[in-house]
């Protein structure tokens, strides 16, 4: 008997037009396609994207030159310079991130014990040339101006889990 | 003069225009086939498809062509160099030359030949040559086993459609393809489907094979040849091999629309009032897309497996059919005039 029901299922070909049925079924669904550049998707307040620098809300750099981001970043892609302030707080001369080294890890916000370099939302920061993303502390500053707002409220919506 | 203008440079004339009001329109049946394709495929898997060149994609082909157009020709130093340039062109070339004898309406055939279904099965046979030249030519190893693999593949199927169309004949008495469609005419219940329709089945998957679609596409089988007999081929040579597959499928569309479907005719006699090229354009689509929701449905065959289908199941069923028609025909005194 199941000899004959299996024979029967081959020559009706009754898997084979079961599958074409769902994939018909599957041309009707609605499409989930992004159409990315004027829609995107979601990103998780941990996503690790581009580096920013931020300040206190008073306009002081939070970075106070520890170096342990320098030193936890395993594609040794920072590179500080250190010099006391006439204030005689601790302050970085120079503080450059090679971005086309960074592997995006995140270590150096882990790091970080005042919450200076961050890594933000922004993953949209492609440039023609090599040169443009050798970060220098201008960038990275001005990067955490442009995007403070949702730095800020990442930090926030993340704090109870770290 | 007048003899001159009546006897030789009207008709070249005439045929040429008829040559070309069959062949540009098949040039952009094929552009927006690639584009149906693509939103087929795309709806299937939840995607959109092409949607940003133009009103919903619609100049994407268009892009693409351009593309092809405007790039490198490069033909592979250790290549022949001959050979290399005539295999697309063969290929493309026969792929059209097999529409003369495809009739689209009542009279609308550009050559009304007795042997249609010869010439066309002939021409199709031909087209294996395009792919052997292009795999060989190319000398490369990829192209060569993609080129073997497709000649074999052309080869084993085309025994089982050539039964099938026997079948065929056998119950409509002629090898003209308007006469094959006028046995036909009447309503949906006189095509040829009807009564032939596990042939139907077989010539389908055939003519999948017949023309290297998924899951049969095997000669181009990415994972493991790259991508066949064509990886050498760039730009505009590459264009006519993708041209020439794409006319392929429609002119086996068409021919499986002719032998089963009814060609022209309309399905129900009320619906005699639209013009029957639309319905045959109709039924061409629709065959087209079924090679679309076949290629969205199934994975790709192994080879082992597509030889033992063609020579072990078709070729069996479709003489066991063929034997049949023959012996109903025979038996009822049936056998057309």
């Amino acid at each position: 008997m199941s000899f004959i029901d299996r024979t029967a299922r081959s020559f009706l070909l009754v898997e084979l037009v079961s599958g074409m049925a769902l994939t018909l079924k599957y041309m009707f669904k609605p499409k989930v396609t992004l159409n990315y550049p004027y829609e995107k998707g979601p990103l998780s307040p941990r996503f690790r994207g581009e580096h920013a620098l931020r300040r206190y809300p008073n306009g002081e750099e939070r970075c106070i030159a520890c170096k342990l981001c320098e030193a936890i970043c395993p594609a040794q892609a920072i590179t500080i310079e250190v010099e006391p302030r006439d204030d005689g707080s601790r302050r970085t001369t120079r503080y450059d991130i090679d971005m086309t080294k960074c592997i995006y890890c995140g270590f150096c916000e882990e790091a970080c014990p005042v919450d200076a370099i961050v890594e933000g939302p922004n993953f949209e920061f492609a440039t023609e040339n090599r040169e443009e993303l050798f970060y220098d502390k201008d960038k990275l500053l001005a990067n955490g101006e442009r995007w403070e707002a949702e730095l800020a409220a990442r930090l926030e919506a993340d704090a109870p889990y770290r | 003069m007048e003899l001159l203008w009546d006897g030789y440079i009207e008709p070249v004339v005439w045929i040429v225009a008829k040559i070309l009001a069959i062949v540009v329109p098949l040039l952009v049946a094929v552009a927006y086939l690639t584009y149906a394709e693509r939103k087929v495929i795309g709806a299937i898997q939840l995607r959109k498809g092409p949607n940003v060149v133009g009103p919903f994609g619609l100049l994407q082909p268009l892009a693409d062509g351009l593309k092809l157009f405007l790039k490198e020709t490069i033909i592979p130093s250790s290549a022949n160099k001959g050979v290399f340039i005539i295999a697309p062109m063969l290929t493309f070339i026969l792929a059209i030359i097999a529409w003369a004898v495809i009739p689209f309406d009542e009279g609308m055939v550009l050559a009304d030949l007795n042997v249609g279904i010869l010439y066309i099965f002939a021409i199709s046979s031909l087209g294996v040559y395009g792919i052997v030249m292009a795999g060989w030519a190319s000398n490369s190893k990829y192209a060569f086993l993609g080129a073997l693999r497709s000649g074999a593949q052309m080869v084993s199927y085309e025994i089982s459609i050539g039964l099938i169309i026997i079948s065929v004949l056998l119950t409509t008495g002629s090898l003209n393809l308007s006469d094959i469609v006028r046995g036909q005419v009447g309503g949906i219940w006189e095509w040829n489907f009807v009564y032939h329709f596990p042939m139907f089945i077989v010539f389908i998957v055939s003519i999948l094979a017949e023309t290297n679609r998924a899951p049969f596409d095997l000669p181009e089988a990415e994972a493991e040849l790259v991508s066949g007999y064509n990886v050498d081929y760039s730009a505009m040579t590459f264009a006519l091999f993708f041209l020439g597959e794409y006319a392929n499928m429609i002119l086996m569309s068409g021919l499986c629309a002719i032998l089963f479907l009814g060609g022209w005719s309309a399905p129900l006699p009320f619906l005699e009032f639209i013009p029957g090229a639309i319905w045959f354009i109709l039924k061409i689509c629709f065959v087209l897309f079924i090679f679309l929701w076949v290629r969205a449905t199934f994975p790709r065959y192994r080879y082992d497996q597509l030889m033992r289908l063609g020579w072990k199941i078709f070729l069996p069923l479709s003489f066991a059919w063929v034997m049949l028609v023959a012996t109903f025909l025979v038996v009822f005194d049936k056998v057309p005039a």
